[in-house]
Protein backbone atom coordinates (compact mmCIF):
# COMPACT_ATOMS: atom_id res chain seq x y z
CA UNK A 1 0.00 0.00 0.00
CA UNK A 2 1.27 3.41 -0.94
CA UNK A 3 2.47 5.52 1.97
CA UNK A 4 2.76 8.73 0.02
CA UNK A 5 0.43 11.09 -1.75
CA UNK A 6 3.27 12.60 -3.75
CA UNK A 7 2.20 13.11 -7.33
CA UNK A 8 -1.12 11.27 -6.93
CA UNK A 9 -3.42 14.23 -7.35
CA UNK A 10 -3.44 17.81 -8.54
CA UNK A 11 -5.45 20.96 -8.09
CA UNK A 12 -6.75 21.84 -11.53
CA UNK A 13 -9.18 24.65 -10.87
CA UNK A 14 -9.49 27.50 -8.37
CA UNK A 15 -11.72 30.48 -7.77
CA UNK A 16 -11.98 33.14 -5.13
CA UNK A 17 -13.78 36.39 -4.64
CA UNK A 18 -13.42 39.33 -2.33
CA UNK A 19 -13.50 43.06 -2.81
CA UNK A 20 -11.57 46.18 -1.84
CA UNK A 21 -14.79 47.31 -0.14
CA UNK A 22 -14.64 44.21 2.05
CA UNK A 23 -18.15 43.24 0.95
CA UNK A 24 -19.63 40.97 -1.71
CA UNK A 25 -23.07 41.18 -3.35
CA UNK A 26 -24.06 37.54 -2.88
CA UNK A 27 -23.79 35.27 0.14
CA UNK A 28 -24.50 31.80 1.45
CA UNK A 29 -25.23 28.92 -0.92
CA UNK A 30 -25.50 31.24 -3.93
CA UNK A 31 -21.96 32.44 -3.36
CA UNK A 32 -20.68 28.92 -2.71
CA UNK A 33 -22.32 27.68 -5.90
CA UNK A 34 -20.78 30.51 -7.90
CA UNK A 35 -17.34 29.62 -6.56
CA UNK A 36 -17.76 25.97 -7.56
CA UNK A 37 -19.00 26.98 -11.01
CA UNK A 38 -16.00 29.27 -11.51
CA UNK A 39 -13.49 26.73 -10.21
CA UNK A 40 -14.92 24.01 -12.45
CA UNK A 41 -14.84 26.36 -15.43
CA UNK A 42 -11.23 27.18 -14.57
CA UNK A 43 -10.48 23.45 -14.63
CA UNK A 44 -12.46 22.75 -17.79
CA UNK A 45 -14.70 20.33 -15.90
CA UNK A 46 -18.47 20.11 -15.34
CA UNK A 47 -20.54 19.56 -12.25
CA UNK A 48 -21.34 16.11 -13.63
CA UNK A 49 -17.65 15.23 -13.26
CA UNK A 50 -17.71 15.89 -9.50
CA UNK A 51 -17.87 12.78 -7.35
CA UNK A 52 -16.45 14.16 -4.11
CA UNK A 53 -17.46 17.16 -1.99
CA UNK A 54 -15.68 18.86 0.92
CA UNK A 55 -17.37 21.56 2.98
CA UNK A 56 -16.38 22.70 6.46
CA UNK A 57 -19.99 22.92 7.68
CA UNK A 58 -22.09 20.40 5.79
CA UNK A 59 -20.92 18.63 2.66
CA UNK A 60 -24.29 16.86 2.61
CA UNK A 61 -26.31 20.04 2.63
CA UNK A 62 -24.15 21.62 -0.02
CA UNK A 63 -24.23 18.56 -2.29
CA UNK A 64 -28.00 18.45 -1.96
CA UNK A 65 -28.18 22.12 -2.94
CA UNK A 66 -26.11 21.42 -6.06
CA UNK A 67 -28.11 18.28 -6.79
CA UNK A 68 -25.09 16.00 -6.90
CA UNK A 69 -24.62 12.57 -5.36
CA UNK A 70 -20.96 12.33 -4.34
CA UNK A 71 -19.32 9.05 -3.36
CA UNK A 72 -16.72 10.86 -1.25
CA UNK A 73 -17.82 13.33 1.42
CA UNK A 74 -15.85 15.33 3.97
CA UNK A 75 -17.30 17.87 6.41
CA UNK A 76 -14.12 18.18 8.45
CA UNK A 77 -13.94 21.48 10.30
CA UNK A 78 -10.60 22.35 11.88
CA UNK A 79 -11.27 26.07 11.68
CA UNK A 80 -9.14 28.05 9.24
CA UNK A 81 -7.04 25.05 8.23
CA UNK A 82 -10.11 23.08 7.12
CA UNK A 83 -9.31 23.49 3.43
CA UNK A 84 -5.74 22.25 3.67
CA UNK A 85 -7.17 19.24 5.51
CA UNK A 86 -9.76 18.85 2.75
CA UNK A 87 -6.96 18.90 0.17
CA UNK A 88 -5.06 16.24 2.10
CA UNK A 89 -8.15 14.05 2.45
CA UNK A 90 -9.16 14.59 -1.17
CA UNK A 91 -5.69 13.60 -2.39
CA UNK A 92 -5.84 10.47 -0.24
CA UNK A 93 -9.33 9.63 -1.53
CA UNK A 94 -8.23 10.12 -5.13
CA UNK A 95 -5.08 8.05 -4.56
CA UNK A 96 -7.20 5.27 -3.09
CA UNK A 97 -9.75 5.38 -5.88
CA UNK A 98 -12.59 6.61 -3.68
CA UNK A 99 -13.19 9.62 -5.90
CA UNK A 100 -11.84 11.18 -9.07
CA UNK A 101 -12.94 14.83 -9.00
CA UNK A 102 -13.31 16.52 -5.60
CA UNK A 103 -14.40 20.08 -4.91
CA UNK A 104 -13.95 22.03 -1.70
CA UNK A 105 -15.77 25.31 -1.20
CA UNK A 106 -15.98 28.11 1.33
CA UNK A 107 -17.96 31.31 1.61
CA UNK A 108 -18.49 33.68 4.51
CA UNK A 109 -19.74 37.26 4.50
CA UNK A 110 -19.37 38.54 8.05
CA UNK A 111 -19.04 42.14 6.95
CA UNK A 112 -22.18 42.41 4.84
CA UNK A 113 -24.05 40.07 7.21
CA UNK A 114 -23.54 42.58 9.98
CA UNK A 115 -24.81 45.46 7.87
CA UNK A 116 -27.77 43.44 6.58
CA UNK A 117 -28.64 42.10 10.05
CA UNK A 118 -28.18 38.51 8.89
CA UNK A 119 -27.16 35.81 11.30
CA UNK A 120 -26.88 35.94 15.06
CA UNK A 121 -24.26 36.30 17.74
CA UNK A 122 -22.36 33.48 19.38
CA UNK A 123 -24.67 31.07 21.10
CA UNK A 124 -23.12 29.11 23.93
CA UNK A 125 -23.38 25.38 23.33
CA UNK A 126 -25.67 23.51 25.69
CA UNK A 127 -24.14 21.55 28.53
CA UNK A 128 -20.61 21.49 29.94
CA UNK A 129 -17.71 22.31 27.68
CA UNK A 130 -14.13 23.06 28.62
CA UNK A 131 -13.99 26.43 26.93
CA UNK A 132 -17.07 27.78 28.74
CA UNK A 133 -15.89 26.36 32.04
CA UNK A 134 -12.18 27.21 32.07
CA UNK A 135 -11.74 30.21 29.76
CA UNK A 136 -14.93 32.18 29.15
CA UNK A 137 -15.14 33.46 32.75
CA UNK A 138 -11.92 35.42 32.21
CA UNK A 139 -13.13 37.39 29.19
CA UNK A 140 -10.30 36.48 26.85
CA UNK A 141 -11.34 38.12 23.57
CA UNK A 142 -11.64 35.80 20.63
CA UNK A 143 -9.88 35.30 18.41
CA UNK A 144 -6.98 37.63 19.26
CA UNK A 145 -6.64 36.78 22.96
CA UNK A 146 -4.97 33.39 22.56
CA UNK A 147 -2.57 34.77 19.94
CA UNK A 148 -1.69 37.64 22.26
CA UNK A 149 -0.86 35.09 24.95
CA UNK A 150 1.37 33.22 22.48
CA UNK A 151 3.10 36.45 21.48
CA UNK A 152 3.74 37.34 25.13
CA UNK A 153 5.37 33.98 25.72
CA UNK A 154 7.46 34.19 22.56
CA UNK A 155 8.69 37.64 23.58
CA UNK A 156 9.54 36.35 27.06
CA UNK A 157 11.44 33.29 25.87
CA UNK A 158 13.19 34.67 22.80
CA UNK A 159 13.22 38.43 23.12
CA UNK A 160 10.97 38.89 20.11
CA UNK A 161 9.82 42.51 19.80
CA UNK A 162 6.70 44.32 18.65
CA UNK A 163 8.86 45.92 15.94
CA UNK A 164 9.72 42.49 14.58
CA UNK A 165 6.08 41.41 14.54
CA UNK A 166 5.24 44.67 12.80
CA UNK A 167 7.72 43.85 10.02
CA UNK A 168 5.41 41.01 9.01
CA UNK A 169 2.43 43.35 8.68
CA UNK A 170 4.54 45.82 6.68
CA UNK A 171 5.87 43.18 4.27
CA UNK A 172 2.42 41.66 3.81
CA UNK A 173 0.95 45.06 3.02
CA UNK A 174 3.65 45.53 0.37
CA UNK A 175 2.33 42.38 -1.33
CA UNK A 176 -1.24 43.64 -1.04
CA UNK A 177 -0.21 46.82 -2.83
CA UNK A 178 0.38 44.60 -5.88
CA UNK A 179 -3.05 42.94 -5.70
CA UNK A 180 -5.97 44.98 -7.12
CA UNK A 181 -8.51 42.91 -5.14
CA UNK A 182 -6.89 43.47 -1.75
CA UNK A 183 -8.85 45.24 0.95
CA UNK A 184 -5.95 47.50 1.99
CA UNK A 185 -3.20 48.49 -0.45
CA UNK A 186 -1.60 51.65 0.94
CA UNK A 187 1.91 51.04 2.25
CA UNK A 188 2.40 51.02 6.02
CA UNK A 189 5.47 51.38 8.22
CA UNK A 190 6.58 49.70 11.41
CA UNK A 191 5.65 52.91 13.20
CA UNK A 192 2.14 52.75 11.71
CA UNK A 193 1.70 49.28 13.20
CA UNK A 194 3.08 50.29 16.59
CA UNK A 195 0.91 53.41 16.73
CA UNK A 196 -2.27 51.58 15.74
CA UNK A 197 -4.56 51.02 18.74
CA UNK A 198 -3.50 48.29 21.14
CA UNK A 199 -6.02 45.45 21.21
CA UNK A 200 -4.93 42.52 23.36
CA UNK A 201 -1.34 43.37 24.31
CA UNK A 202 1.12 42.93 22.74
CA UNK A 203 -0.99 42.87 19.56
CA UNK A 204 -1.90 46.17 17.89
CA UNK A 205 -4.76 46.61 15.44
CA UNK A 206 -2.41 46.23 12.46
CA UNK A 207 -1.08 42.96 13.91
CA UNK A 208 -4.59 41.56 13.40
CA UNK A 209 -6.30 40.15 10.33
CA UNK A 210 -9.21 41.80 8.58
CA UNK A 211 -12.89 41.00 8.83
CA UNK A 212 -14.21 40.84 5.26
CA UNK A 213 -16.54 38.92 3.01
CA UNK A 214 -14.81 36.29 0.93
CA UNK A 215 -15.28 32.99 -0.84
CA UNK A 216 -13.30 30.43 -2.75
CA UNK A 217 -13.16 26.91 -4.13
CA UNK A 218 -10.70 24.42 -5.52
CA UNK A 219 -11.07 21.34 -7.72
CA UNK A 220 -8.73 18.38 -7.33
CA UNK A 221 -8.41 15.36 -9.56
CA UNK A 222 -5.97 12.55 -10.27
CA UNK A 223 -2.60 13.47 -11.73
CA UNK A 224 -3.46 11.35 -14.73
CA UNK A 225 -6.66 13.25 -15.45
CA UNK A 226 -4.98 16.57 -14.69
CA UNK A 227 -2.68 16.07 -17.66
CA UNK A 228 -5.68 15.87 -19.98
CA UNK A 229 -7.00 19.27 -18.86
CA UNK A 230 -6.10 22.55 -20.46
CA UNK A 231 -4.73 24.61 -17.56
CA UNK A 232 -1.41 23.86 -15.85
CA UNK A 233 -2.03 21.81 -12.72
CA UNK A 234 -0.59 22.23 -9.23
CA UNK A 235 0.45 18.78 -8.11
CA UNK A 236 0.20 17.62 -4.51
CA UNK A 237 3.75 16.83 -3.44
CA UNK A 238 3.11 16.49 0.28
CA UNK A 239 0.35 16.92 2.84
CA UNK A 240 0.19 16.46 6.60
CA UNK A 241 -1.92 17.63 9.55
CA UNK A 242 -1.57 17.74 13.32
CA UNK A 243 -3.60 19.20 16.17
CA UNK A 244 -2.48 19.29 19.77
CA UNK A 245 -5.29 21.15 21.58
CA UNK A 246 -8.65 22.78 21.09
CA UNK A 247 -8.58 25.61 23.66
CA UNK A 248 -5.50 27.69 24.34
CA UNK A 249 -5.16 26.80 28.02
CA UNK A 250 -4.57 23.22 26.85
CA UNK A 251 -1.86 24.14 24.31
CA UNK A 252 1.30 22.33 25.45
CA UNK A 253 3.76 25.09 24.44
CA UNK A 254 2.51 28.47 23.29
CA UNK A 255 5.66 29.07 21.26
CA UNK A 256 5.47 25.86 19.21
CA UNK A 257 2.46 24.96 17.12
CA UNK A 258 1.56 21.52 15.76
CA UNK A 259 2.96 22.87 12.49
CA UNK A 260 6.27 21.62 13.87
CA UNK A 261 4.81 18.16 13.19
CA UNK A 262 2.72 18.76 10.05
CA UNK A 263 5.35 20.88 8.31
CA UNK A 264 8.30 18.48 8.43
CA UNK A 265 5.97 15.57 7.63
CA UNK A 266 4.60 17.28 4.53
CA UNK A 267 8.07 18.43 3.43
CA UNK A 268 9.41 14.92 3.92
CA UNK A 269 6.62 13.44 1.80
CA UNK A 270 7.31 16.05 -0.86
CA UNK A 271 11.06 15.50 -0.70
CA UNK A 272 11.72 19.20 -0.33
CA UNK A 273 13.56 21.42 2.12
CA UNK A 274 12.59 24.92 3.17
CA UNK A 275 15.26 26.30 0.81
CA UNK A 276 13.45 24.69 -2.13
CA UNK A 277 10.21 26.59 -1.46
CA UNK A 278 9.39 29.37 -3.94
CA UNK A 279 6.70 30.93 -1.78
CA UNK A 280 5.01 30.33 1.55
CA UNK A 281 1.32 30.95 2.01
CA UNK A 282 1.30 30.80 5.82
CA UNK A 283 -1.98 31.61 7.53
CA UNK A 284 -1.58 35.10 8.98
CA UNK A 285 -4.50 35.54 11.33
CA UNK A 286 -2.08 37.68 13.32
CA UNK A 287 1.54 38.64 12.82
CA UNK A 288 2.60 36.20 15.54
CA UNK A 289 0.84 33.36 13.68
CA UNK A 290 3.00 33.87 10.59
CA UNK A 291 6.14 34.16 12.71
CA UNK A 292 5.42 30.83 14.39
CA UNK A 293 4.93 29.18 10.98
CA UNK A 294 8.36 30.34 9.81
CA UNK A 295 9.96 28.66 12.80
CA UNK A 296 7.83 25.53 12.93
CA UNK A 297 8.19 24.82 9.21
CA UNK A 298 11.97 25.14 9.50
CA UNK A 299 12.57 28.35 7.56
CA UNK A 300 14.50 29.45 10.64
CA UNK A 301 15.32 28.08 14.07
CA UNK A 302 12.85 28.23 16.95
CA UNK A 303 13.07 31.68 18.48
CA UNK A 304 14.74 33.21 15.41
CA UNK A 305 11.53 34.31 13.68
CA UNK A 306 11.93 37.91 14.80
CA UNK A 307 15.35 38.51 13.25
CA UNK A 308 14.34 36.39 10.23
CA UNK A 309 11.53 38.70 9.11
CA UNK A 310 13.65 41.87 9.36
CA UNK A 311 14.60 43.93 6.31
CA UNK A 312 11.74 42.72 4.19
CA UNK A 313 12.87 39.13 3.84
CA UNK A 314 9.24 38.03 3.25
CA UNK A 315 8.28 41.14 1.21
CA UNK A 316 8.28 41.53 -2.58
CA UNK A 317 11.88 41.11 -3.69
CA UNK A 318 12.80 39.31 -0.45
CA UNK A 319 14.39 35.88 -0.18
CA UNK A 320 11.16 34.19 0.96
CA UNK A 321 7.97 35.55 -0.62
CA UNK A 322 5.26 35.07 2.00
CA UNK A 323 1.53 35.68 1.62
CA UNK A 324 1.82 37.11 -1.84
CA UNK A 325 -1.89 37.90 -2.16
CA UNK A 326 -1.63 40.31 0.78
CA UNK A 327 -2.65 37.72 3.34
CA UNK A 328 -5.30 37.71 5.98
CA UNK A 329 -3.70 40.92 7.22
CA UNK A 330 -4.39 42.94 4.06
CA UNK A 331 -6.13 40.88 1.34
CA UNK A 332 -9.18 39.24 2.87
CA UNK A 333 -10.17 37.32 6.00
CA UNK A 334 -13.76 36.09 6.20
CA UNK A 335 -13.13 33.81 9.20
CA UNK A 336 -11.67 30.57 7.82
CA UNK A 337 -9.01 31.92 5.49
CA UNK A 338 -7.23 28.67 4.57
CA UNK A 339 -9.01 28.42 1.22
CA UNK A 340 -7.28 31.57 -0.03
CA UNK A 341 -3.84 30.14 0.77
CA UNK A 342 -4.47 27.31 -1.67
CA UNK A 343 -5.99 29.52 -4.36
CA UNK A 344 -2.99 31.87 -4.33
CA UNK A 345 -0.47 29.01 -4.21
CA UNK A 346 -2.04 27.47 -7.32
CA UNK A 347 -2.18 30.77 -9.18
CA UNK A 348 1.47 31.47 -8.41
CA UNK A 349 2.52 28.03 -9.69
CA UNK A 350 0.54 28.71 -12.87
CA UNK A 351 2.17 32.11 -13.31
CA UNK A 352 -1.15 33.97 -13.24
CA UNK A 353 -0.37 36.59 -10.60
CA UNK A 354 0.55 39.62 -12.67
CA UNK A 355 2.47 42.27 -10.76
CA UNK A 356 2.88 40.10 -7.70
CA UNK A 357 4.01 37.00 -9.58
CA UNK A 358 6.96 35.22 -7.99
CA UNK A 359 9.41 34.60 -10.83
CA UNK A 360 9.88 30.94 -11.60
CA UNK A 361 7.62 29.69 -8.83
CA UNK A 362 7.93 25.90 -8.75
CA UNK A 363 7.05 24.87 -5.19
CA UNK A 364 4.42 26.60 -3.07
CA UNK A 365 3.43 25.76 0.50
CA UNK A 366 -0.08 26.43 1.79
CA UNK A 367 0.06 26.15 5.58
CA UNK A 368 -3.29 26.45 7.32
CA UNK A 369 -3.83 27.28 10.97
CA UNK A 370 -7.12 26.41 12.60
CA UNK A 371 -8.91 27.51 15.77
CA UNK A 372 -6.39 29.01 18.25
CA UNK A 373 -3.09 27.68 16.86
CA UNK A 374 -4.80 24.33 17.36
CA UNK A 375 -4.77 22.47 14.05
CA UNK A 376 -2.03 22.96 11.48
CA UNK A 377 -2.22 21.46 8.04
CA UNK A 378 0.58 21.77 5.51
CA UNK A 379 0.10 21.31 1.78
CA UNK A 380 3.12 21.29 -0.55
CA UNK A 381 2.22 21.93 -4.17
CA UNK A 382 4.47 21.90 -7.22
CA UNK A 383 4.45 22.39 -10.95
CA UNK A 384 4.64 19.40 -13.29
CA UNK A 385 8.40 19.95 -13.49
CA UNK A 386 8.75 19.11 -9.79
CA UNK A 387 7.24 15.64 -10.06
CA UNK B 1 -12.88 41.21 45.06
CA UNK B 2 -11.25 43.56 42.63
CA UNK B 3 -13.04 46.88 42.29
CA UNK B 4 -11.91 47.37 38.71
CA UNK B 5 -11.21 45.20 35.71
CA UNK B 6 -13.51 42.36 34.77
CA UNK B 7 -15.34 42.37 38.08
CA UNK B 8 -16.59 45.86 37.31
CA UNK B 9 -18.49 44.59 34.28
CA UNK B 10 -21.69 42.57 34.05
CA UNK B 11 -21.81 39.10 35.65
CA UNK B 12 -19.17 36.74 34.31
CA UNK B 13 -20.21 33.97 31.99
CA UNK B 14 -19.21 30.81 33.81
CA UNK B 15 -20.09 27.61 32.00
CA UNK B 16 -21.71 24.69 33.81
CA UNK B 17 -19.46 22.18 35.55
CA UNK B 18 -19.08 18.72 34.11
CA UNK B 19 -19.67 15.68 36.34
CA UNK B 20 -15.89 15.28 36.53
CA UNK B 21 -15.17 18.88 37.47
CA UNK B 22 -17.93 19.29 40.08
CA UNK B 23 -15.53 18.67 43.02
CA UNK B 24 -13.32 21.53 41.82
CA UNK B 25 -16.20 23.96 41.92
CA UNK B 26 -17.64 22.63 45.19
CA UNK B 27 -14.28 23.26 46.88
CA UNK B 28 -14.37 26.87 45.73
CA UNK B 29 -17.32 27.43 48.09
CA UNK B 30 -14.68 27.23 50.84
CA UNK B 31 -12.08 29.11 48.77
CA UNK B 32 -10.07 25.94 48.43
CA UNK B 33 -8.15 25.16 45.23
CA UNK B 34 -8.18 21.44 44.53
CA UNK B 35 -6.82 19.57 41.54
CA UNK B 36 -7.65 16.21 40.06
CA UNK B 37 -4.65 13.87 40.08
CA UNK B 38 -3.88 10.63 38.31
CA UNK B 39 -2.57 8.15 40.87
CA UNK B 40 -0.73 6.16 38.19
CA UNK B 41 1.14 9.14 36.70
CA UNK B 42 1.25 11.05 40.01
CA UNK B 43 0.50 14.20 38.06
CA UNK B 44 -2.46 16.60 38.01
CA UNK B 45 -5.17 16.36 35.37
CA UNK B 46 -6.45 19.76 34.33
CA UNK B 47 -9.16 20.15 33.18
CA UNK B 48 -10.75 17.28 35.12
CA UNK B 49 -11.65 14.23 33.07
CA UNK B 50 -13.09 10.74 33.45
CA UNK B 51 -9.75 9.32 32.34
CA UNK B 52 -6.16 10.53 32.58
CA UNK B 53 -5.10 12.10 29.25
CA UNK B 54 -1.64 10.57 29.61
CA UNK B 55 -2.27 6.95 30.61
CA UNK B 56 -6.05 6.63 30.17
CA UNK B 57 -6.20 5.36 33.73
CA UNK B 58 -9.26 6.03 35.82
CA UNK B 59 -7.57 5.99 39.23
CA UNK B 60 -8.18 9.69 39.78
CA UNK B 61 -8.40 11.58 43.04
CA UNK B 62 -8.64 15.12 44.36
CA UNK B 63 -5.78 16.82 46.18
CA UNK B 64 -5.36 20.24 47.72
CA UNK B 65 -3.25 22.64 45.67
CA UNK B 66 -0.88 25.25 47.05
CA UNK B 67 -2.39 28.02 44.93
CA UNK B 68 1.10 29.24 44.05
CA UNK B 69 2.40 29.53 40.54
CA UNK B 70 4.04 31.65 37.87
CA UNK B 71 2.57 33.56 34.97
CA UNK B 72 3.26 31.56 31.81
CA UNK B 73 1.65 34.01 29.36
CA UNK B 74 -0.21 37.28 29.74
CA UNK B 75 -2.29 39.76 27.79
CA UNK B 76 -4.03 42.99 28.72
CA UNK B 77 -7.38 43.72 27.08
CA UNK B 78 -7.18 47.33 25.93
CA UNK B 79 -10.69 47.34 24.47
CA UNK B 80 -12.61 46.12 27.54
CA UNK B 81 -15.88 47.44 26.16
CA UNK B 82 -15.75 44.75 23.46
CA UNK B 83 -16.04 42.21 26.25
CA UNK B 84 -18.61 44.03 28.36
CA UNK B 85 -16.07 45.33 30.88
CA UNK B 86 -15.30 48.92 31.78
CA UNK B 87 -11.57 48.91 32.56
CA UNK B 88 -8.54 47.21 30.98
CA UNK B 89 -7.81 43.85 32.58
CA UNK B 90 -5.18 41.15 32.36
CA UNK B 91 -5.81 37.57 31.28
CA UNK B 92 -3.07 35.19 32.31
CA UNK B 93 -2.13 31.56 31.97
CA UNK B 94 -0.60 30.41 35.24
CA UNK B 95 1.56 27.34 35.71
CA UNK B 96 0.78 26.14 39.22
CA UNK B 97 3.56 24.68 41.36
CA UNK B 98 1.85 21.29 41.04
CA UNK B 99 2.27 21.31 37.24
CA UNK B 100 -1.24 22.22 36.12
CA UNK B 101 -2.01 25.29 34.01
CA UNK B 102 -5.01 27.53 34.72
CA UNK B 103 -6.34 30.58 32.96
CA UNK B 104 -7.28 33.49 35.17
CA UNK B 105 -7.37 37.22 35.55
CA UNK B 106 -4.74 39.07 37.50
CA UNK B 107 -6.42 41.05 40.26
CA UNK B 108 -5.20 44.62 40.64
CA UNK B 109 -3.11 46.62 38.18
CA UNK B 110 -3.16 44.85 34.81
CA UNK B 111 0.25 46.35 33.96
CA UNK B 112 1.71 44.04 36.62
CA UNK B 113 0.88 40.99 34.51
CA UNK B 114 4.42 40.04 33.46
CA UNK B 115 5.41 36.63 32.19
CA UNK B 116 7.42 34.85 34.85
CA UNK B 117 5.95 36.74 37.81
CA UNK B 118 5.02 34.73 40.91
CA UNK B 119 1.33 34.69 41.75
CA UNK B 120 -1.09 33.18 44.22
CA UNK B 121 -4.70 32.23 43.81
CA UNK B 122 -7.35 34.62 45.05
CA UNK B 123 -11.11 34.31 44.88
CA UNK B 124 -14.01 36.25 43.44
CA UNK B 125 -17.46 35.35 44.75
CA UNK B 126 -20.02 34.07 42.27
CA UNK B 127 -23.73 34.63 42.84
CA UNK B 128 -24.39 30.96 43.67
CA UNK B 129 -21.89 30.77 46.54
CA UNK B 130 -19.06 29.30 44.50
CA UNK B 131 -15.92 31.32 43.84
CA UNK B 132 -13.99 31.97 40.70
CA UNK B 133 -10.24 31.46 41.01
CA UNK B 134 -8.19 34.52 40.01
CA UNK B 135 -4.57 35.35 40.69
CA UNK B 136 -2.69 38.11 42.48
CA UNK B 137 0.99 38.93 42.55
CA UNK B 138 2.83 36.98 45.25
CA UNK B 139 5.27 39.62 46.48
CA UNK B 140 6.77 37.31 49.10
CA UNK B 141 7.76 34.77 46.46
CA UNK B 142 9.38 37.55 44.43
Amino acid sequence: MSRTLRGAAAIVGVADDCSPTGELEDHGRALEARMVREALADAGLDLADVDGVCHAQSAMGFAEYLGIHPRFTDSTNTGGSSFEVHAEHAAAAIAAGLAEVVVSVYAATPRSDRRAGRGGGRVPPAGPNPSAEWEWPYRLRMPMGPYALAASRHMHEFGTTSEQLAEIAVSTRAWAALNPKARFRDPISVDDVLSSPMQCSPLHLLDCCLVTDGAGAFVMTSAERARSLRAPAAYVLGAATCHDHMIVSQMPDLTTTPGAVSGPAAFSMAGVKPDDVSLLMGYDSFTITALLHLEDLGFCEKGEGGPFVAEGRTAPGGALPMNTNGGGLSYTHPGMYGMFLIVEAVRQLRGECGERQVDGAEIAVAHGSGMVLSCMSTLVLGTEATL
Amino acid sequence: MSATGPAAGPPRMVGPASPESAPFWEATRERRLVLQWCRECDRPVQYPRAVCPRCMGSALEWREASGAGRIYAATVEHRPETMGASEPYAVVLVDLAEGARLMGNLAGDPAAARVGASVRVTWEPLEDGRHLPLFELDKEAG
